[in-house]
């Protein structure tokens, strides 16, 4: 009697779990099922959910009309050298935080979120003059640049928060053999940090790829990311979902595949540390 | 290794003796609609004519495009030769001289040609801004099977009570057709793009000579009590999240029995790979109520120089190529005479093959010849434009009465509370302009 009780329970929180998974996912399940629908049938109402005409013409369209591979390299070059950047300065940002504190660190830290707190077009003229000025506008290095540093405070409170769980029992014991600095930070710390940065790594790595506002007002085409890739294919005049869905698809699936692939590092890394 | 050097050196020089061409790159920035993706699609056809010259497109969602561009010009970014922006920024852009006037589109580019109602939006002080790349206005597009159905005849020039009553004879909620489709989303280019031309054929009107806002005036209510009682009546459920996509959907799926919106939207709906009603479509004026306004409005999508840019001759060159009667023809050797930037030319409308197969060709001149941004309502005013007033202020003002408007349509507030709540919004922000004391 126990056991079918056990058994039931198993079954009912698998298949809420399955629900929530499904619910979750729908929205991107919903765009890779629009992409392959007509502009009409995107739009119909009621919408059909499997049985319509399926067609690969809008990404056909996409491919014809815009450079996907310019952009997604720029997201690569932009999200990728943002986030490496972002971890070089945090690292030993958050190390001498976590592990020689002083009376200000947590006033530091305060401040640090606080820059997040600001809306962005607040900033924006003053951020395009200067970019103006230093000629980085329209420039993989300019958004580099921007979005290492709008994601440097969550890298470092990310960090820190990791490094913080590290007993300092073990970076004793590694100064009592000598170690230095250095040798304590590659050797000693980054291995039993490795799931902290791993999960830090790809979330700022999300967080990048994402990044819409700075990456759509400082770039035209040089350095334009997949985030403008999609605003292209947004239309006031004329049914554009299908074609939209399309561009969203292609946008996503190099993110999609590094998270599918990563998620046993993502959610080790996420249950790590102190932010949950 | 001597022999290297010198084969190295002598190369060298060659390649610095062949004259090499300086190229001009032009970055345009344009919206994502049918007639500009059809541009970007022929650019090559003007690179051809001209090889010193090559093009980058950046093609952004209209609002998003509004945002970025205006961050650009505002500071001399410097980003862009080359923009699309509405009738509604001309005038505005040009007073604050962030635009180059176009003084130099070429001997054949018969500035006569373009239909003088658009070609005043896109000037100031008797200068050429921007050259229109397509225009539009509004009209009614309605089912010709379902009135027949019901014994009604669509006038040329229907009044609202006309409409009005069609819509609801025709309205079927159980067969799940709506009389009347109308914009209901909130934005100073949707809701209240409507809105405000059917408010001038009511006899409403933003602001009075001194600046002072109208919607506490019985013109106002009477426009916002029959828009909201009508679409209750006769409209979609849902309407206050419907904008033009979404009423073309609709409209093209057979749900709606009369649609007032852009004319744009005549090609879209008599598309039979688009549309299930195309062969049942038929045109007329947008309704009025006797005052001698009709609820159209006027709008055109132009391409400008911002002041920043340091290649306006190219620039130039390739406005006057994208606005050109020549343009026109070569979209209609490539894609048919249906597929033609229209609102523009005069031209175009005498052209017999455009007519034939454009069968909502006259209405859409006519209405645009019906709407007069210097006059737009029967009282005067001291703003230009229909469906807006082109001052920077208005896509603010706009908005915030929009939502309210919107509400009221949702239900969540009733036309009196709107009204007041546009009043003393736009009362707060004309008086922070400046405008009023």
């Amino acid at each position: 009697m126990a056991r079918m009780a056990t058994t039931r329970r198993v079954m009912i929180s698998t298949a809420a779990a399955w629900l929530f998974g499904f619910l979750i996912f729908f929205p991107i399940l919903w765009m890779g099922l629009a992409s392959f629908k007509t502009e009409l049938e995107a739009f119909a109402i009621p919408p059909s959910f499997l049985f319509f005409h399926w067609t690969t013409e809008n990404y056909a369209t996409v491919q014809e009309r815009s450079d996907y591979l310019h952009h997604a390299m720029n997201s690569i070059i932009i999200a990728g050298g943002s986030t490496l950047i972002a971890l070089l300065i945090a690292i030993p940002a958050a190390w001498s935080m976590a592990f020689s504190p002083t009376k200000r660190t947590k006033d530091i830290l305060l401040w640090m979120l606080s820059t997040k707190m600001m809306p962005p077009v607040g900033v924006l003229v003053p951020i395009y003059l200067i970019y103006k000025s230093f000629g980085l506008l329209d420039s993989r290095i300019g958004l580099v640049f921007i979005l290492c540093l709008g994601n440097l405070p969550i890298v470092i409170w990310m960090l820190f928060t990791y490094f913080k769980e590290i007993p300092r029992d073990i970076l004793e014991a590694a100064r009592m053999d000598g170690a230095t600095i250095g040798r304590e930070l590659v050797y000693v710390l980054t291995p039993m940090a490795i799931p902290g940065l791993a999960s830090t790594l790809l979330l700022n790595l999300i967080l990048a790829w994402n990044e819409a506002f700075w990456t759509l007002n400082l770039s035209t085409s040089s350095a334009a990311p997949l985030t403008t890739f999609i605003a292209s294919y947004s239309s006031p005049e004329g049914l554009f979902w299908a074609k939209l869905s399309a561009a969203s698809t292609l946008a996503i699936a190099p993110i999609l595949v590094l998270g599918w692939f990563s998620q046993k590092q993502l959610v080790r890394g996420l249950t790590f540390g102190a932010v949950k | 290794m001597k022999h290297v050097l010198g084969a190295v050196c002598g190369a060298s020089c060659l390649m610095l003796a062949v004259p090499v061409m300086a190229e001009t790159t032009l970055t345009i920035a344009t919206v994502n609609n049918g007639d500009m993706i059809r541009m970007q699609g022929l650019t090559s056809e003007f690179t051809k004519k001209n090889p010193d010259i090559s093009v980058k497109w950046v093609t952004l969602e209209e609002n998003v495009l509004r945002q970025r561009v205006t961050t650009d010009i505002a500071t001399k970014g410097g980003q862009f030769d080359v923009l699309t922006i509405g009738t509604y920024e001309v005038p505005i852009w040009a007073k604050k001289a962030w635009l180059v006037p176009l003084a130099n589109l070429g001997a054949d580019y018969d500035v006569a040609d373009l239909l003088p109602k658009i070609k005043d939006a896109v000037s100031a002080d008797g200068k050429l801004y921007a050259a229109p790349f397509y225009g539009e206005s509004s009209m009614v597009m309605y089912r010709t099977d379902l009135f027949e159905k019901a014994g009604l005849k669509m006038p040329e020039k229907p009044s609202w009570d006309f409409v009005i009553d069609a819509a609801k004879k025709l309205t079927d909620k159980s067969a799940g057709t709506y009389g009347i489709c109308l914009r209901g989303k909130a934005g100073w280019g949707e809701n209240m793009a409507f809105l405000s031309a059917m408010a001038n054929s009511y006899g409403a009107r933003w602001f009075d000579e001194q600046w002072q806002p109208q919607f506490n005036t019985p013109e106002w209510k009477t426009t916002l009590t029959t828009y909201v009682n009508l679409m209750k009546e006769a409209g979609p459920p849902g309407a206050s999240s419907n904008g033009f996509n979404e009423n073309l959907a609709l409209f093209n799926a057979g749900k709606c029995a009369v649609w007032i919106d852009a004319t744009v939207a005549a090609s879209f709906v008599t598309n039979p790979k688009e549309s299930k009603v195309a062969d049942k479509v038929g045109f007329a004026l947008a309704p009025n109520t006797g005052l001698g306004k009709n609820a159209n409005w006027l709008w055109a999508w132009n391409l400008a120089i911002p002041a920043g840019s340091k290649k306006t001759e190219a620039a130039e060159k390739f406005i006057a190529w994208a606005t050109s009667k020549d343009y026109t023809k070569l979209v209609a050797s490539k894609e048919g005479w249906a597929n033609v930037p229209p609102g523009t030319r005069t031209s175009l409308y005498q052209n017999d093959e455009y007519l034939k197969v454009a069968p909502f060709a006259k209405l859409t001149l006519a209405s645009i010849d019906a709407a007069d941004p210097n006059k737009p309502t029967v009282k005067p005013v001291p703003y230009v434009g229909v469906q807006y007033a082109a001052i920077p202020e208005f896509q603010g003002i706009g908005t915030q009465v929009g939502q309210q408007f919107s509400a009221a349509l949702a239900g969540s507030t009733t036309v009196d509370a709107a009204l007041t709540a546009a009043q003393s919004a736009t009362e707060r922000e004309m008086k922070r302009a400046g405008y009023i004391k």
